[in-house]
């Protein structure tokens, strides 16, 4: 078997246990279930407002911002801290499972379950959207508007499962990486807030002249950068004889 | 590696923890097919020496080959080989005991039938597969330490690592476990590196044992062998009299164990290798002590190590 094909069987074996862990703990199914009730709301509550638009417009972005960034923001400091915490990161190390694929099946599990949620979301979006300006046929969203929506959810995901990922390789308890993560996530738009506050009069008019697309497609770039520097950063971290503390 | 070939082989083998020296130029080779005993106090260093064995901690200094491979340069071909059971027993309590297992055999590529064989072969001689289904955050130390014991063998790994097995468990479940250990090692033919402060562990198990203390060798060799190395002492049983007097009548040349059975008026003296014996026993006859046996035995391993300990200080 090649080394990729192996590299994705681990992936895929890593994947196995976070679902099943993720599953079948109680208190965990708790604490993810609990912050998705504001997600949910905004899935109903937004396409009832906003009808057709929620389909044919980028209304919708919020959702698709909102779900990745509580659900792989709660879950992915559990991913190193979590083990650290139970005493199953020295087992999980020494066994044969390549570095690679303890990173990255952690990771995929945190973004992944965070669109599994989004997609069902969507569709209640869809169905308040038809109910609210039903045409006499049910509308769905627009393909260009789901590639978008589908790939800021990744995106969004992706940076936030980097980050997390990168906290928590150095954190001792799974509290610690959650403030940390939180800190990290609360002072950039603090900041894009001050910058646009403070030169409101010069940016605004110059982002309206560049267009919503421009300015959708400058994030969404700026976010694939960021996604893969956070990755690369965490997989050159990610050193087995550093990652148990002394 | 060919049987012939030493399993692990180290040279002056160093680690550091800061200003704390955890490993001190330690050299040690264990043969293939053998069980090998690292003993030594708490914080004598021997997690780390394993840590470092399975190329999880850099090393300060030195130099090691594990299975032929170096842990640090070659760590993931060395752990392919490798099964561990750590300091703890590193079990996901949110998984059952088959799903614990089912993930580290999927983790070392086992096929689904092959994977199903040894989960239930392994269970069963554990006890454990009529529970396999449950949750092992329900089970006692015990049961873990047993399913964390079958996870690695799983793979039937040419090397073990045991970092005290039997730690925290009691008396009956020590000895099952020790029993269950010993014919698991026998039919997998495997070369076992176990770290212990348990002295019946070792003496049972081992066919070679290294005592370790602040991170330094201070002895190496088969049970039997420590044990004819040191000096043999007398042994006198017997019953009556007074312990205080008896305690008085050997004056600093030995000490006396009073038999544990509630109720006895039996003792036991373990006397020094320099005790005059014939002025003792006529002392306990004098003090109204019936003598019924006076031996010479070879020193067991514990006074071995509680002596290397003594020397050391």
């Amino acid at each position: 078997m090649s080394r990729w094909t192996n590299e994705l069987r681990d992936i895929r074996t890593v994947m196995w246990k976070e679902r099943k862990g993720l599953l079948w703990s109680q208190g965990t199914r708790w604490r993810i279930a609990l912050p998705l009730l504001s997600p949910l709301f905004i899935a109903i509550y937004l396409p009832w407002q906003a009808g057709s638009d929620w389909l044919e417009g980028y209304v919708s972005l919020l959702l698709c911002v909102a779900i990745p960034l509580l659900f792989v923001g709660i879950s992915i400091p559990e991913s190193f801290a979590g083990e650290r915490e139970r005493h199953t990161l020295p087992t999980l190390l020494a066994s044969r499972l390549p570095d690679s694929a303890i990173l990255l099946g952690k990771m995929f599990s945190c973004v992944g379950f965070s669109i599994v949620i989004l997609l069902p979301a969507l569709l209640v979006g869809a169905v308040v959207a038809n109910s609210v300006a039903w045409r006499g046929s049910v509308a769905f969203y627009r393909p260009w508007v789901l590639l978008v929506d589908l790939g800021v959810a990744l995106l969004v995901g992706g940076v936030i499962g980097s980050a997390g990922v990168l906290i928590s390789l150095r954190s001792e308890t799974v509290q610690g990486a959650t403030q940390a993560l939180m800190g990290v996530f609360l002072v950039p738009p603090m900041i894009l807030a001050f910058v646009l506050m403070f030169f409101r009069d010069t940016l605004l008019p110059w982002l309206q002249g560049l267009g919503f697309a421009s300015v959708l497609g400058c994030i969404l770039g700026a976010l694939a950068v960021a996604n893969g520097f956070l990755l690369f950063l965490a997989l050159r971290r990610f050193r087995r004889a550093r990652l148990l503390l002394p | 590696m060919t049987e012939r070939q030493p399993a692990i082989v180290t040279h002056r083998l160093t680690r550091d923890f800061s200003s704390v020296r955890a490993v001190d130029q330690l050299t040690i080779t264990v043969d293939a097919g053998t069980i090998y005993g690292f003993l030594g106090p708490n914080g004598a260093g021997k997690t780390t020496t394993l840590l470092l064995l399975l190329g999880l901690i850099d090393s300060s200094g030195g130099e090691a080959k594990v299975l032929g491979f170096d842990p640090w340069t070659h760590g993931s071909d060395l752990r392919e080989r490798c099964g561990a059971l750590l300091e703890n027993p590193g079990l996901y309590d949110s998984l059952s005991a088959e799903d614990n297992l089912t993930f580290y055999a999927r983790a070392w590529h086992l096929s689904p039938r092959i994977r199903r064989y040894r989960i239930r072969a392994l269970l069963e001689q554990m006890g454990l597969w009529q529970r396999r289904r449950e949750r092992v955050s329900k089970w006692s130390r015990g049961m873990r330490q047993k399913l964390a014991i079958a996870r690695a063998l799983l793979h039937q790994p040419s090397l073990l690592f045991l970092d005290e097995p039997t730690a925290g468990l009691d008396v009956v479940a020590s000895h099952a476990l020790r029993t269950q250990l010993a014919a698991l090692v026998d039919a997998e033919r495997i070369t076992v590196f176990l770290t212990t402060h348990n002295m019946a562990e070792a003496e049972e198990l081992c066919h070679r044992v290294a005592v370790i203390r602040d991170g330094t060798l201070l002895a190496v060799g088969s049970p039997e062998d420590l044990r004819a190395a040191s000096s043999a002492h007398t042994v006198i049983r017997g019953c009556g009299g007074s312990v205080d007097a008896i305690r008085d009548g050997i004056d600093h040349q030995g000490t006396v164990i009073v038999n544990p059975d509630h109720g006895s008026d039996r003792w036991t003296l373990e006397l020094d290798p320099s005790a005059d014996i014939s002025q003792i026993v006529r002392h306990l006859v004098l003090a109204g002590a019936s003598v019924e046996e006076v031996s010479r035995e070879k020193a067991s391993l514990e006074k071995v190590f509680l002596d290397l300990m003594e020397e050391e200080r």
